[in-house]
């Protein structure tokens, strides 16, 4: 029997606002235990939530940039559950009214394009973090309370892992290009739930499905997914049922692990939240929001190709991170050219970001120091072999190209009247090269060239010496 | 300090002139409580330290003769949080709970330089309605020791009605303010939902809350309103409408005023001698050029039924914060969480407060939440119909404020329908969030029988007004209990 896989997936961002979804705390990663929470947060009695309108506006940021309908009456709802990170012992969230639906984005594997649809968006809050320590007491940290989040939820669109990883790459880029969030999943700025399910090809009704939850690592949830769909088909295969089941990833086996059966749902008595009066959502304010928007990585890619003459691949590179496309533009707007820009970026620098496992805005490099190395190269002030050590001085401590490579003495001899007497004197030095060089053996150019180079500290600007060697070669 | 002989414009007359100091005043009020305070049981808490030291302050910076409240000591209702002074919604699951912030209205009346001289006794939770639930004490009623003060803010009304202060606040979710203030013949107003932040108010039911005064007087209650009042960016149901003076013409008298009096509010299970009473203040209200007709709010028969699904339902989401965890009774000899939340709310939490935890859980229930919070949520907007309704015709409703003068103490209400009635009356007003007064119309073998005037959604100037007429032209306000060797 041949199967197929359905997978639908929930995905938390946590949003960058300033301050908590409902209440004026502030928000901040890697504080202190407690220290970014108020008596609102610790759910003290008496207090009452407030909502930010920050974190709605950039909710309905994400769901205009997931192609979603902008829900235009929306309340917030309690869903309600005991548990020590979760000091109301509800959540607040959207149950009855996301502000997003019916929204969709474009993902591609193994070059077919395929829209994945998404079925709602929600704003809600985030709990704190309950920490197990060995000392047998469990620790609470309410900083991460309140943290305004979206869950966007797709429709059981995704019919592979690979689908699934697309997907979650799609929604990371498109989320970063918004600006609400960093997506940073070794934060825990973005977690899935991943549900999967198999079915025989051809069955209208859907299987059985299996969730995993909280993963933060796109690498687990296609390894998960991947190996859930192969051991769903195995137990169906073997005659067995499967359970609707919590399961684990597990990193090291990369298998999956059976958390929990679920017997049931949960009953959160979800109801609307009387703290929070309903919000209408006018057309101008959709529209203030739609025109906050930045640009979305596809115009951005459009705009290199058409206007900067990129290929379409480089575009494509130069557009995967907010970071970098941001950064490529500043280059540019400092005068850069475009092409070159480009190269150093997707070349020397990917590869020290890759080599020290850093972000780019975590280097010391700037566009305008990039943008002068490059205008330096261009009007031969540096070869391109000294702008190798130029940029690892301006990416690792900052100087400023101009300045340094002056101090440093490593401006480009393109004078004749400074190489000439060079040349001479390497090529009385050398006669067996020259000798070479009259029968014919072109590689002697080379070396003379390479003792130029020697002589002047790699200063020699490469094309002078070349022309300035041949016109004194041919006159010898 | 004779609080049956002045209202907070002669106290506040006599702070000015300084025939008295703030801090005199404040150690007699002292004083009185405690004398009183054996007969009625209506505070919780004392804070003679605190209250005194406010009171020197004042003293040091002068009364300020803008500020009617100015050196006034108040009582506050046990449910409204203040800073470093226990806080304790009458019950055992805070009982040691100091809270690390002041409500907004207590920041209001520090700012006003009011006194805030202790907390007051009330049902567990606002749920109730004679005060008998706390947890900690039984308050008397100020005209008679062995019947109820009314609830769920009896303490509140009793230190009111028994001369220990000239004024109180208290809460109304189904008419916790109302409802005493009539058992105790005084003036109890129940705002409009939205006109006084409930920020810092333990919340009972969120959408059927608020926070509101009682006084001896009519206009003392329009500027003690007139303190509270106001949009609290803390508390996103609070309204943003201008607030009037609500005492600025409160004596523009009611000619031409049209008034409604539903005749659902004067059925069966309503006592001979309250509809008695009412009959003569409708015939007041005629004599002082009124007009009053009678009309119907057809839906008013759901309020009870849709006030405990929706009250309950709230509540049982509200209180889950009462957890053990970061505040309040933990239950010691806990085996593990589940065990320190079921422990510590079982022996936190009341009997009643069990009961409506638990039927609002019901009511909220995957399997009933269509049949029972949904439903009772779309009747909700019929009651508010009725309402609307009639206030398309008429400035003003009136009514009774409860079918019967005050019950006894450990005397349950046997006759379901008087147990009906004593809800419907006040009950309404709060699921349409409408403002909602109650002031002395008579007394009946020695107790005081309450008058309910209800008006449109922010016009109490018309409530206000209308009392002020009422009360002028009658001498119930006048009567005072005997109680503590006055009178």
């Amino acid at each position: 029997m041949n199967f197929e896989t359905t997978i639908g997936l929930e995905v938390h961002i946590e949003m960058k606002t300033n301050s908590k979804a409902f209440s004026p705390a502030p928000v901040q990663y890697g504080s202190e235990p407690n220290t970014n929470t108020n008596v609102v947060d610790w759910a003290f009695p008496g207090v009452l939530p407030t909502v930010n309108k920050g974190a709605l506006e950039f909710g309905m940021r994400a769901a205009l940039a997931l192609n979603c309908e902008i829900t235009r009456d929306i309340h917030f709802d309690r869903k309600n559950y005991f548990y020590p990170d979760n000091p109301k012992a509800y959540q607040i969230t959207q149950a009855q009214t996301p502000i997003g639906r019916h929204g969709w984005l474009e993902v591609e594997v193994d070059g077919h394009k395929k829209k994945i649809g998404i079925e709602e968006m929600h704003v809600e809050e985030d709990a704190g973090k309950n920490t197990h320590n060995p000392d047998g007491y469990s620790y609470v940290d309410l900083n991460r309370q309140g943290t305004p989040l979206i869950e966007i939820v797709s429709k059981p669109d995704i019919a592979s892992a690979e689908e699934a990883y697309a997907y979650l790459v799609r929604l990371r880029q498109i989320i970063q290009f918004t600006g609400i969030s960093d997506v940073k999943m070794e934060e825990g700025s973005m977690r899935a739930d991943v549900n999967v399910s198999v079915r025989p090809i051809g069955s209208d009704k859907l299987g059985t499905r299996t969730e995993m939850k909280n993963l933060n690592s796109f690498e687990h949830v296609r390894k998960g997914a991947h190996y859930e769909s192969r051991r769903q088909q195995r137990v169906l295969m073997a005659g067995d049922k499967i359970r609707q089941e919590t399961r684990r990833f597990d990193e090291a086996t990369g298998e999956t692990v059976l958390m929990r059966v679920k017997e049931g749902a949960s009953d959160y008595r979800y109801f609307p939240e009387p703290d929070l009066p309903p919000i209408h959502i006018s057309d101008e304010w959709v529209q203030e929001v739609k025109n906050s928007i930045p640009e979305m990585p596809d115009k951005r890619r459009k705009r290199y190709v058409d206007d900067w003459g990129l290929p379409e691949y480089d575009a494509n590179v130069l557009t995967q991170t907010k970071e970098m496309s941001d950064f490529f533009e500043e280059t540019v707007a400092q005068g850069a050219d475009p092409k070159l820009a480009g190269n150093w970026l997707m070349g020397d620098v990917n590869a020290y970001l890759n080599a020290n496992q850093i972000g780019l805005l975590e280097t010391k490099l700037t566009p305008e120091h990039l943008a002068t190395m490059i205008k330096l190269i261009q009007d031969a002030t540096i070869s391109s072999k000294i702008a190798k050590k130029v940029f690892k001085e301006i990416i690792t401590n900052g100087s400023e190209p101009k300045v340094w490579v002056e101090k440093k003495g490593l401006v480009q001899l393109s004078d004749p009247a400074v190489l000439q007497p060079i040349i001479d004197d390497v090529l009385q030095n050398n006669e067996k090269s020259i000798e070479d060089y009259k029968n014919g053996k072109d590689r002697a150019i080379g070396f003379l060239v390479g003792q130029i180079m020697k002589q002047t500290r790699g200063k020699a600007n490469p094309k002078v010496v070349n022309q300035l060697l041949i016109a004194s070669l041919k006159q010898l | 300090m004779n609080y049956f002989a002045n209202d907070l414009t002669s106290l506040h007359d006599l702070l000015v002139k300084k025939e008295i100091s703030a801090t005199d005043l404040t150690k007699e009020t002292l004083a009185t409580i405690k004398e009183r305070e054996q007969k009625v049981d209506a505070f919780l808490s004392v804070d003679e330290e605190g209250a005194l030291k406010q009171a020197a302050e004042v003293d040091e910076a002068g009364v300020d003769a803008t500020n009617v409240l100015s050196g006034i000591p108040l009582g506050i209702k046990d449910n409204i949080v203040t800073k470093g002074l226990k806080t304790t919604a009458a019950s055992k699951i805070l009982e040691n709970f100091d809270p690390i912030y002041d409500a907004t209205v207590i920041e209001k009346l520090k700012a006003a330089k009011a006194i805030t001289i202790g907390k007051t006794n009330m049902d567990e939770f606002a749920m109730g309605g004679s005060t008998e639930n706390s947890a900690f004490k039984l308050t008397k009623n100020a005209w008679d020791q062995t019947k109820v003060p009314g609830g769920s803010s009896g303490g509140s009304a009793a230190a009111v009605a028994s001369g220990e202060v000239v004024a109180s606040l208290g809460s109304d979710t189904g008419g916790s303010i109302r409802q005493p203030a009539s058992f105790n013949g005084i003036v109890g107003v129940k705002p409009t939902y939205g006109r006084v932040s409930r920020y810092g108010l333990i919340a009972f039911a969120s959408s059927l809350d608020q926070i509101g005064p009682f006084t001896r007087s009519v206009r003392d209650n329009a500027t003690l309103l007139n303190a509270i009042s106001g949009a609290d960016p803390r508390d996103f149901t609070s309204s943003k409408r201008e607030v009037p003076d609500f005492t600025q013409g409160i004596d523009g008298g009611v000619k031409g005023m049209r008034i409604a009096v539903p005749k659902e509010y004067l059925g069966e299970g309503v006592a001979a001698d309250i509809k008695k009473a009412v009959k003569n203040a409708i015939t007041v209200f005629e004599k002082l050029g009124a007009t009053v007709d009678e009309v119907s709010l057809p839906h008013s028969k759901y309020g009870v039924p849709v006030y405990y699904i929706i009250a309950s339902s709230e509540a049982s989401s509200n209180l889950q914060r009462f957890d053990g965890i970061r505040y309040g009774h933990r239950a010691q000899n806990v085996k593990n969480l589940e065990d320190v939340y079921v422990k510590s709310r079982s022996e936190g939490f009341g009997d009643e407060v069990k009961r409506r935890i638990m039927l609002g859980t019901f009511s909220l229930s995957a399997g009933t939440y269509d049949a029972f919070f949904k439903k009772a949520a779309q009747v909700r907007t019929l009651i508010c119909q009725d309402f609307a309704r009639v206030f398309a015709e008429y400035d003003l409703i009136l009514g009774p404020t409860t079918p019967t003068t005050a019950f006894g103490i450990g005397e349950d209400i046997k006759d379901p329908v008087t147990m009906y009635m004593n809800d419907i009356l006040t009950i309404p007003v709060n699921l349409a969030g409408l403002p909602g007064m109650s002031l002395p119309a008579g007394y009946s073998k020695g107790l005081p029988i309450g008058l309910q005037l209800i008006a449109n959604q922010f016009d109490e100037k018309t409530m206000y007004r209308a009392g002020y007429a009422f009360e002028q032209e009658t001498e119930f306000h006048k009567q005072a209990p005997t109680i503590g060797g006055q009178n």
